[in-house]
């Protein structure tokens, strides 16, 4: 087990060094650059050349980038241009990235917590009306626009009718900041009315961040279920005598949830990119603005640090669920 | 290649999905043929067959139907001319930024005083061709790279699927924020270059996993036997017995496109010039005026949810209908 999470890990050190390579310099081709982006194009070009200097982009690629990685391995991810010029890019990123996490998270426990049961009784009940209705509520799920759900949520509940904050992520409290995420500050710091003001915050948007998710995990469910209810195995044990209760927990739920973990893995990049779309609706502190703000400005190091952070999160959890997987299969191990 | 590495799964699951559609065709022919007791029903045969029965897939086949052909002949049958506003004389800003629906024009009009129907009809045009190209230009980047790897193999197939490995790393939206993002003046193209190139790694490992699947299979193996060269053996055996997966795809694929380049409008990194409506761009715009007028956002909404729907269900019952574990 030890062996298969070195070389998992291994292999991912790899892919996020190429990618950060990738990234790298495919920013410095795009057209534009930092310094026409903050002195504008009728500049001279002393000043253009003394700024590029202090900024070391008269340099080299190459070197820029050896500067860059030598830089990043102890930390420092260089000074932002443009999203809040002057400060350190990595506590942009490390005061953005919780609330884009935060966000995320809450989706994905929904679509988890509802599609799996809903998929499972679908599959017992395998072209029942409830199935049928619940798998073309699925379809649709997956045609909606994200931001479109969400502003459709917004209006109903928020504007119209007031059962949830319109948007930010939490009422003005003066709550204590530990980690950035709000739900977690609040319970370390026993400020729970800041819990629950963040938790107020985040059911309209993670609602509408959960849909497409939902859509996959209990599509994927429902296919996995109905496969296992066909097995041998499955008829072996209740003809054995067995429980419903021991057959459905045991032999169906433990082999069906196989490629439902993996599908859940497979979401969370797709979660990060919607969460991206969702916090424009809500106004949410998280990285999608920053996002956008650094590209406009090109902002390299805030770029460089936000999409780094987020593809390695995505490796991250998909090296997660490999473990997980190894966990639940031996088999995969010995591959 | 080991079967689950970090970040690998999502890679999996392509390559098996091609490999549960292409790559078993051969022996499909052969079980459709006994199980039906109808020896020679080709694999497109029995799908349509199925197909012709499944309800799921008539809607969808009806949805895109309407959809297509709308879109040839919605400027012959568009009310008013969709780039004019020839109600901009109804506009104030301040007290009535979009006027409503009036005699000859039954759902008002936009913020500039053109026809909101005429627009709407004439949009399907433009959505169409987004997701038709979008798809086009991924499919032709992702055969390209598919067929290199999966032809040739050795460090070629590894170069490739490294390259096409990193790009799947990144989450796909995000893809296409970055590369819109890129341009430095934003157009149709930009968008559908954006929306089309996060689908190439996506075919390219689709194919690849199907052509690997078939070097070493039997109707490969005998035109290799025959003398057949390379080329022959690539274009005319195993591309065309790998499509099955590709055409599950494209179409699940027109109905992605057409929902992000309308997130890509959203973000502001849409085309600008809309005297040639589109759903996705018209639904982008609406959001300034969406608590007051959210029927300017809501039926471009629709469109897209109906037509993206329409894709979907003709995609997945596709699907079912060519995996060969289906068959009964």
């Amino acid at each position: 087990m030890a062996r298969f999470i070195i070389r998992r890990l291994l292999q991912m050190v790899g892919v996020v060094f190429v990618l950060s390579l990738l990234v790298f310099l495919w920013l410095r081709s795009l057209p534009g650059g930092t310094v026409s982006a903050i002195l504008g194009e009728r500049a001279t070009p002393e000043t253009r050349a003394a700024l590029s200097k202090a900024f070391g982009l008269d340099q080299p690629v190459w070197v820029q980038y050896l500067k860059f990685l030598g830089r990043a391995a102890h930390g420092d991810f260089g000074v932002s241009t443009g999203v809040l010029p002057g400060s350190d890019a990595f506590q942009i990123f490390l005061s953005r990235f919780p609330a884009t996490i935060e966000l995320s998270v809450a989706a994905l426990v929904i679509a988890v917590v509802v599609a799996i049961p809903l998929g499972y009784v679908s599959a017992r009940r395998a072209n029942s009306p409830l199935d049928s209705s619940l798998v073309v509520v699925s379809l649709i799920g997956v045609a909606v626009p994200v931001f479109f759900l969400a502003f459709i949520l917004k209006y109903q509940l928020a504007v119209e009718h007031h059962v949830f904050p319109v948007s930010g992520r939490q009422d003005n409290l003066g709550c204590t900041r530990v980690t950035n995420f709000f739900v977690l500050d609040g319970l370390l710091t026993r400020e729970f009315d800041c819990s629950a003001s963040a938790l107020k915050h985040l059911v309209l948007p993670s609602v509408a961040l959960a849909t497409i998710p939902f859509a996959v995990i209990y599509r994927i469910t429902r296919a996995s279920v109905l496969e296992v209810l066909g097995e041998d195995y499955v008829r072996t044990a209740e003809s054995k005598g067995l429980t419903a209760r021991v057959v459905r927990g045991r032999h169906v739920l433990r082999n069906a949830l196989l490629p439902v973990v993996t599908t859940i893995g497979l979401q969370t990049g797709g979660l990060l990119a919607g969460a991206v779309l969702t916090e424009k609706v809500f106004n949410w502190g998280g990285i999608g603005n920053a996002l956008a703000v650094a590209f406009e400005r090109r902002d390299y190091a805030v770029l460089q640090v936000l999409i780094l952070a987020a593809a390695g999160t995505y490796v991250v959890i998909n090296l997660l669920v490999d473990i997980s997987y190894a966990i639940i299969d031996p088999r995969v191990r010995t591959r | 290649m080991s079967p689950s590495n970090p970040m690998n799964r999502r890679k999996d699951r392509i390559d098996s999905l091609a490999a549960s559609t292409g790559g078993a065709t051969g022996t499909a022919l052969l079980e459709a043929g006994s199980v039906d007791e109808k020896p020679g029903v080709s694999l497109i045969a029995s799908a349509w067959q199925r197909l012709r029965r499944n309800p799921v897939f008539l809607i969808g086949l009806g949805i895109t139907l309407v959809f297509v052909v709308l879109a040839v002949v919605s400027p012959f049958i568009a009310p008013h001319d969709p780039a004019a506003g020839l109600l901009i004389g109804q506009v104030r800003p301040q007290s009535n930024p979009v006027p409503g629906p009036q005699p000859g024009f039954p759902l008002g009009t936009d913020d500039v005083g053109r026809d909101l129907l005429s627009r709407l009809l004439v949009g399907s045009q433009q959505t169409l061709i987004v997701g038709v190209v979008a798809t086009v230009f991924g499919l032709t980047g992702g055969l390209v790279l598919g067929i290199l790897a999966g032809a040739f193999g050795g460090w070629v197939d590894a170069l490739v699927m490294r390259v096409v490995d990193v790009l799947l790393s990144i989450p796909s939206l995000l893809l296409a924020f970055s590369i819109a993002a890129i341009a430095a003046r934003p157009s149709q193209l930009t968008v559908i270059i954006a929306v089309a190139a996060v689908q190439v790694p996506i075919f390219a490992r689709l194919l690849r996993g199907s052509m690997l699947s078939q070097r070493s299979s039997d109707h490969v193996l005998a035109a290799r036997a025959l003398g057949v060269n390379q080329r022959a053996i690539v274009f005319r055996h195993m591309v065309p017995n790998s499509l099955g997966p590709v055409i599950v795809q494209s179409t699940l694929v027109l109905a992605t496109s057409i929902i992000d380049a309308a997130a890509l409008s959203f973000l502001g990194l849409g085309n600008p010039d809309d005297r040639q409506p589109e759903w996705g761009q018209m639904l982008g715009r609406a959001q300034q005026y969406i608590y007051d007028y959210p029927h300017l956002a809501i039926y471009p909404a629709v469109c897209i949810i109906v037509v993206a729907l329409g894709f979907t269900l003709m995609g997945e019952s596709l699907r079912e209908a060519l995996d060969p574990k289906s068959r009964r």
